[in-house]
């Protein structure tokens, strides 16, 4: 392989941060490349007669299967339940204890239920491991089983719900019935009938009473919430939520709204409408953000399709736009307004000095920005100007909010030529981080100084190695190593 | 490899097959209650659960004529019988009903059948009763909740199970875990003992006894003997990190669906796309799924030499010996060099994604978070992060990660870190962020430490109504997660001065590159060595409660059956990744165990913001 044992088992146990790494081209992912030329390069034997498919594919396009045997045996409604003890402990589940019940009724007498329907087993069938079927029962009526439907506890009530059997609820018609049968329901766990009651609850008690009611009862309120949410009954969820007095939910679910307003301008009108709902403060100032940003994304928009269209302005020319502004978040329209309309005086809607001062964006997020955007055109004098400021002499200096090191990872995503690169890996603190960025983006003389600088006569000599033979940077080695001047340190 | 089995006496997984078989003649048993031709529209979700257990010829034996995607549009089919195959939810219900009422309107006469999976909803119901449609509709359940996704993999394809419950709080989904449990316990059963620790594990595990004891009670020998129970909101640290083992960064990378992968044209090195299963009949696959990724080259490469000699051998054999060559090994040596190609295809795709984005960088912070190590840097590589508005889910799991293991923000820290997130990515996150804080997963510090002890004291003083409100009041200090507390107690996060040999892991901590042992299977190690709880008092604390650990009376004769009692089910509900899962196979592996994962979903760190998401309508 390409390193020798001890080099690979050095170099994955050097450091616990260090053992995986994605960064270094020249040995696992060579390693790999090698591997994949060797089973690239046997590829032409395999093709040789290559009818079948060994890899298991999935397709809907049919392969014929065997006849499916089955049958169904309905399973005879058996009510062999013996009051056996039961094998598994109930647990605590922590349900809020049933306060409003005075009628004596104890959780556990839920959960022995005397009566019994018949319960589908899969024991008739499966005990014989040859021929295990399953016989569903779902097409049996469940009418069978209705004795007198007002005869059902609500203990029963809810048990048979669980079953998916038929019950009536309508026999639950004072205030405390109802709630009996609600807290019943929530204690049994099953939020299918939670919901199913509530639906009841909602449909028989007037608003204000079942509002009252739910407020003490976090869980079945949160089934109320959820099944409002679900079917998209906007107007009582928010008129539950003003009966909490949940003011910030009531404000986020209203501005939520906006989402499925298509039309820029109705929703930048919505928006607008927003802005006196009950945000906390630091949410409010966001939502005004939303507002305003959306409100110049339109106007920008009618500008710049107009110019585009015109053909009269060159950078729409050279650079069309791939979509529309609109709906952007705010650091998407900074961008773009670097990119367009980056010489704009400050006084205009689209200027991105004007952007950064309206909404406050912070020195660093301003910089990336819009270094992103001039690196983009590669226009390498604006990039430069970004940096440079001058010191009360009037010298000028680089200075960066960023690091330096993230200055070149955006300039060489953009891809920056080498002698633009340079000059930002130069101004890498770190001697290792420079010397590595330099290596990555072939800055020669950055790394050549860097030795320099560290006297490293040994590291010097072994990338003389490295540089072509007769360059410019290999007499520049040279003329260094031969430099008496220089106290090396090794 | 460098997981050859410490322990050569890991008993033998039950087949798992027969819940295929039981699904698709339970299918085939409901299609047939519509005799006829008839057209089947089938949920988007369903789709490729759908395709694991049955296909288009089996459908079509059963005189389904033409398969449709649920779209929620105007219907073209001609039949004049349709049957839906859904999700209990309620836009489809009303979907339906709109076709239904359309086909009225029309003056067409059709006959409708609904088959929910894997239970119908009342819910659903009263929208058929609301829409006029009750009764012209048949509806049916179709208990299709458990779908094996390899030899220890059971997955109940619920999704949306996390959102619902641990969001919501909508505990629709409990009974249906405590059905996919009790029908593994009448197959494999009886169980012996169940341990559990969370809230919606406690309602399932109260599910499941009812049903027991509902049914009847079978005698027969049992193939799994223990039961793990466990809530994803116990441990959300782990499904945040990245992930570094091969089968978890293959599901990062390319999303693996349903046991299924698409891998595109630049892992294939053709121009299309292919399809591929991943579990332990692909040979390949199966030697490198649980492997560290920096091991996976290697493995790979001496894969690929393996070949290479194998096909070699070929040369100056004589007719004879070749017409062996061909008829014995040459199928077997082709499959696994199209196998291979494709992992190191693969292997690349990943090597070149993860070079491109500073992967290294990203890990290294990480790390530093897990450890509690260099707080501020990790913040300013989040915020640069943000700024670069380099992927938004991204961003949000960075902050998540730092939420939960600093316990919350501060203040100052936390408004700056939303503002610059919602310029980056919207500011109709704000909905993103109500729900992330909602679950705890991402919240400012508050002052008072001690108020969660206060509120389990005034809690049990005072009546429901106000404990109620109180609830709601502390509802975000409750949610604590006390995460560098568990991790010194637990030891979690080894110490970052000691080596980690990854081609020779010590512990579960090798599918984090040896810097974090996973809390959640932590926590099964744990109480699998102790046989309960007992010591780990300070821990069940630390984790808001909600442990619990019982035995069967009649649990069978689990001293002699002692196979069983080493097959240890582990259910996630909400959701488990495929790291954890590595993480128990080595922990089995290490104890003579052999664990299979029951989860209501696959998740990883995209899936489970994204589920949490609100920025669209």
């Amino acid at each position: 392989m390409m390193k020798s044992k001890a080099d690979e088992e050095e170099y994955w146990n050097s450091s616990k941060f260090k053992a995986f790494t994605f960064d270094d081209e020249d040995d696992e992912f060579s390693r790999l490349k090698e591997s994949k030329q060797a089973v690239n390069s046997i590829r032409r034997l395999v093709e040789e007669d290559d009818d079948e498919d060994d890899v298991e594919k999935v397709s809907w396009s049919g392969e014929p299967v065997g006849s499916i045997s089955w049958s169904v045996r309905e399973t005879a409604a058996s009510n062999q339940k013996t009051d056996r003890e039961p094998a598994f402990p109930k647990i605590n589940t922590d349900t809020p204890a049933i306060s409003k019940s005075n009628s004596g009724y104890s959780l556990s007498s839920l959960f022995k239920g005397k009566s019994r329907g018949s319960f589908q087993t899969f024991n008739d069938s499966l005990s014989d491991s040859s021929v295990r079927l399953y016989a569903p029962e779902l097409r049996k009526p469940k009418s069978e089983y209705k004795d007198y439907v007002s005869d059902w506890s609500p203990e029963e009530t809810v048990q048979r719900m669980q079953q998916g059997k038929v019950v009536s609820l309508e026999k639950f018609r004072s205030l405390q019935d109802k709630l009996l049968l609600l807290d019943i329901a929530v204690s049994a766990h099953d939020g299918n009938v939670i919901t199913a009651v509530l639906i009841y609850l909602k449909r028989t008690l007037s608003k204000e009473v079942l509002f009252r009611e739910l407020e003490s009862r976090q869980i079945a309120l949160r089934h109320f919430i959820h099944y409002l949410t679900e079917t998209r009954d906007q107007r009582l969820l928010l008129e539950l939520l003003r009966a909490l007095c949940r003011t910030e939910d009531m404000a986020l679910l209203q501005y939520k709204e906006h989402l499925s307003i298509a039309d820029e301008n109705k929703r930048r009108d919505f928006l607008k409408s927003c802005l006196s709902l009950p945000f906390s403060a630091e949410d409010s100032a966001h939502v005004q953000d939303h507002y305003t940003v959306l409100e110049r994304q339109i106007i920008i928009e009618a500008n710049d399709r107009q110019a585009e269209r015109e053909g009269k302005v060159e950078i729409f020319q050279k650079f069309p736009r791939r979509a529309s502004i609109l709906n952007m978040p705010l650091i998407t329209t900074l961008y773009y307004c670097s990119f367009y309309h980056y010489t704009e005086p400050e006084g205009t809607y689209s200027s991105p000095l004007n952007i950064r001062q309206t909404f406050k964006i912070s020195e660093k997020q301003y910089f990336v920005t819009a270094l992103a955007a001039r690196a983009k055109l590669k226009a390498w004098s604006d990039v430069d100007a970004l940096f440079t400021s001058r010191n009360w002499l009037g010298f000028t200096r680089k200075k960066s909010p960023l690091s330096f090191q993230r200055v070149v990872d955006i300039l060489q995503k953009n891809s920056a030529p080498t002698q633009v690169l340079q000059d930002y890996v130069a101004l890498v603190d770190d001697a290792d981080v420079r010397i590595s960025l330099a290596q990555k983006h072939k800055c020669h003389d950055i790394i050549i100084n860097t030795y320099r600088d560290l006297k490293d006569r040994q590291m010097l000599l072994g990338y003389r190695g490295k540089v072509e033979r007769g360059s410019v940077e290999e007499r520049k080695i040279d003329e260094l190593l031969n430099n008496p001047q220089i106290r090396w340190k090794n | 490899m460098a997981h050859s089995a410490r322990r050569k006496d890991c008993p033998e997984l039950p087949d798992f097959s027969l819940l295929k078989r039981l699904a698709r003649d339970q299918l085939i048993y409901l299609l047939e209650q519509l005799p006829g031709k008839k057209d089947l529209f089938i949920e988007a979700d369903l789709m490729s659960p759908l395709d694991r257990i049955a296909n288009v010829s089996t459908l079509k034996q059963h005189e389904v004529h033409k398969l449709y995607k649920v779209e929620h549009k105007p219907v073209v089919s001609t039949s004049d019988q349709l049957c839906f195959l859904i999700r209990p939810r309620i836009q489809t219900v009303k979907w339906i009903c709109d076709v239904a009422n359309a086909d009225k309107a029309a003056g067409k006469f059709r006959r409708y059948k609904i088959i929910f999976t894997p239970q119908k909803f009342y819910a659903c119901e009263a929208v058929l009763e609301e829409q006029g449609i009750f009764g012209d509709v048949t509806t049916d359940e179709w208990a299709f909740n458990l779908l094996p996704l390899d030899d220890d993999i059971i997955s109940l394809e619920l999704p949306e199970f996390f959102r619902d419950n641990f969001l919501a709080g909508d505990q629709r989904w409990v009974r249906t875990a405590g059905s996919a449990l009790h029908l593994l316990h009448s197959l494999y059963g009886p169980f012996s003992k169940i341990y559990g620790i969370g809230r919606c594990s406690k309602m399932a595990y109260e599910s499941w006894r009812e049903q027991v004891e509902e049914g009847e009670q079978r005698t027969h020998q049992a193939e799994i003997g223990k039961v793990f129970l466990i809530d994803r909101d116990v441990d959300f640290v782990t499904p945040l990190c990245s992930q570094v083992v091969y089968e978890g960064l293959v599901d990062d990378i390319f999303r693996i669906k349903c046991g299924c992968v698409e891998f595109g044209p630049e892992v294939t090195s053709s121009d299309k796309s292919m399809k591929v299963m991943l579990n332990s009949q692909d040979k390949v696959f199966n030697e490198i799924r649980n492997e560290h990724f920096s091991n996976v080259f290697g493995f790979l490469s001496q894969k690929a030499r393996n070949l290479q000699t194998a096909y070699d051998k070929r040369r100056g054999m004589d007719i004879k010996q070749m017409k062996t060559f061909v008829s014995e090994e040459l199928k077997g040596l082709k499959q696994e060099h199209r196998l291979l190609s494709l992992h190191i295809g693969a292997s690349e795709s990943i090597m070149k994604k993860k070079t491109k984005q500073d992967f290294q960088e990203l890990l290294k912070t990480e790390h530093s978070l897990l450890e509690g190590f260099e707080i501020r840097e990790c913040i300013s590589f989040i915020e640069e992060h943000i700024n670069r508005q380099v992927s938004m889910i991204e961003s949000l799991r960075l902050l998540c990660l730092l939420s939960i293991t600093e316990n919350g923000l501060l203040p100052k820290d936390f408004r700056s870190l939303k503002a610059q997130y919602l310029q980056s990515y919207g500011v109709d996150h704000l909905l993103t962020f109500a729900n992330l804080r909602q679950l705890g997963l991402l919240v400012e510090q508050q002052p008072g430490e001690t108020l969660t002890v206060m509120e389990s004291k005034v809690g049990k003083l005072v009546n429901d109504k106000t404990a109620g409100k109180l609830t709601d009041a502390f509802s975000s200090l409750a949610k604590k997660s006390n995460f560098r507390a568990l991790s010194r107690k637990l030891n979690l996060v080894p110490k970052s001065d000691e080596e980690y040999d990854l081609r020779v892991p010590r512990d579960m901590a090798y599918i984090f590159s040896g810097a974090y042992v996973p809390l959640s299977c932590k926590l099964i190690e744990q109480v699998l060595d102790r046989d309960g709880w007992t010591g780990l008092e300070e821990v069940t604390r630390l984790l808001n409660g909600h442990e619990f650990a019982v035995s069967g009376s009649t649990g069978g004769d689990s001293k002699t059956k002692s196979d069983a009692q080493r097959i240890i089910l582990v259910m996630f509900l909400g959701g488990c990744t495929f790291s954890e899962i590595s993480a128990l196979r080595f922990l089995g592996r290490e104890r003579g165990y052999k664990f299979i994962v029951v989860t209501t979903a696959i998740t990883n760190s995209s899936r489970l913001l994204e589920a949490l998401l609100d920025n669209h309508a």
